[in-house]
């Protein structure tokens, strides 16, 4: 519980309202997620997750990757994700652009999973830009069926 | 009945625009080559044959339909899919007939090469 008041609280919702009022006027960044750096804005590449009684799933929405750049690892409950979103080919001129919204760049994101998952048995697929990753849940993270007797 | 009683603003020349559903904007590069304009576009989601790009009165159409389903339900959302939508008008320097996309990872690399008379002329400079 909040028991003073906290200046940088203040700043922190701010820059929360700031964000959002950007986000309003350039769409693009709330859809694909910002790679600049900020205390708000590790959220490139944007996921989703889901899950079943078996799996959990992730969703990474990562288009241009350099598919030998991806790396996913899991330690414990963190589920780490990194790579690279390819450039374009170095060679055009700067004047040369007329739009230039896309971004390149190495990125890492971290997430902490819901539940104990088998590390070893992770799979992960790269299709049309979407990076789905599968995380077989253990078994004791794994709901019970319990039998209800009738008398 | 009509819809609306402000008068309409009808374009003869006027291309279709979007319709009136939900879409998201794609970003894009776009430079020029010389010989020819480059849109590339991320279209995460979107099999090849759900992209339709038009050309029409020098506008640019893009329209993709993503195919990938998420699996529910959601313990954290942060994105949506929903049909992706852009236009561009274009100069007269493009060779409508000989316009090429590829698809590859999510990204759409569309060539609109230039008609040969716009296209730029190296001249030689002599030094005497």
């Amino acid at each position: 519980m909040r028991s003073f008041w906290d200046p940088f609280r203040e700043f922190e919702s701010l820059y929360r309202e700031m964000e959002q009022l950007f986000d309003q006027v350039n769409p693009v960044r709330r859809i694909f997620g910002r790679i600049t750096d900020g205390p708000l804005s590790a959220s490139y590449p944007l996921m989703n997750v889901g899950e079943d009684k078996d799996n959990v799933y992730v969703e990474v929405l990562a288009p241009g990757l350099n598919p030998d750049s991806i790396e996913v690892s899991v330690l414990n409950d963190q589920l780490r994700i990194a790579g690279e979103k390819a450039p374009l080919k170095t060679d055009i001129r700067p004047e040369a652009f007329y739009r230039c919204e896309r971004g390149s760049g190495r990125f890492v994101r971290t997430l902490t999973l819901p539940v104990d998952v088998e590390a070893d048995k992770v799979t992960a697929d790269y299709r049309n830009g979407i990076l789905l990753v599968t995380l077989p849940k253990q078994a004791a993270a794994k709901p019970k069926q319990i039998a209800v007797k009738v008398n | 009945m009509k819809n609306s009683t402000l008068p309409t603003k009808q374009e003869n020349n006027a291309v279709a625009t979007r319709e009136n559903t939900r879409t998201l904007t794609p970003p894009v590069d776009i430079f020029d080559a010389g010989d020819a304009l480059v849109v590339v576009a991320d279209l995460p989601g979107v099999d090849q044959e759900h992209i339709d790009i038009n050309i029409e009165k020098n506008v640019l159409t893009l329209k993709a339909e993503p195919s990938t389903r998420v699996s529910e339900p959601r313990l954290l959302n942060e994105f949506v899919l929903y049909p992706f939508y852009r236009q561009f008008q274009l100069g007269e320097m493009v060779d409508q007939d000989k316009v090429r996309a590829e698809l590859r990872y999510g990204v759409l690399t569309v060539y609109l090469p230039k008609v040969a008379e716009k296209q730029p002329k190296k001249i030689e400079v002599k030094v005497g």
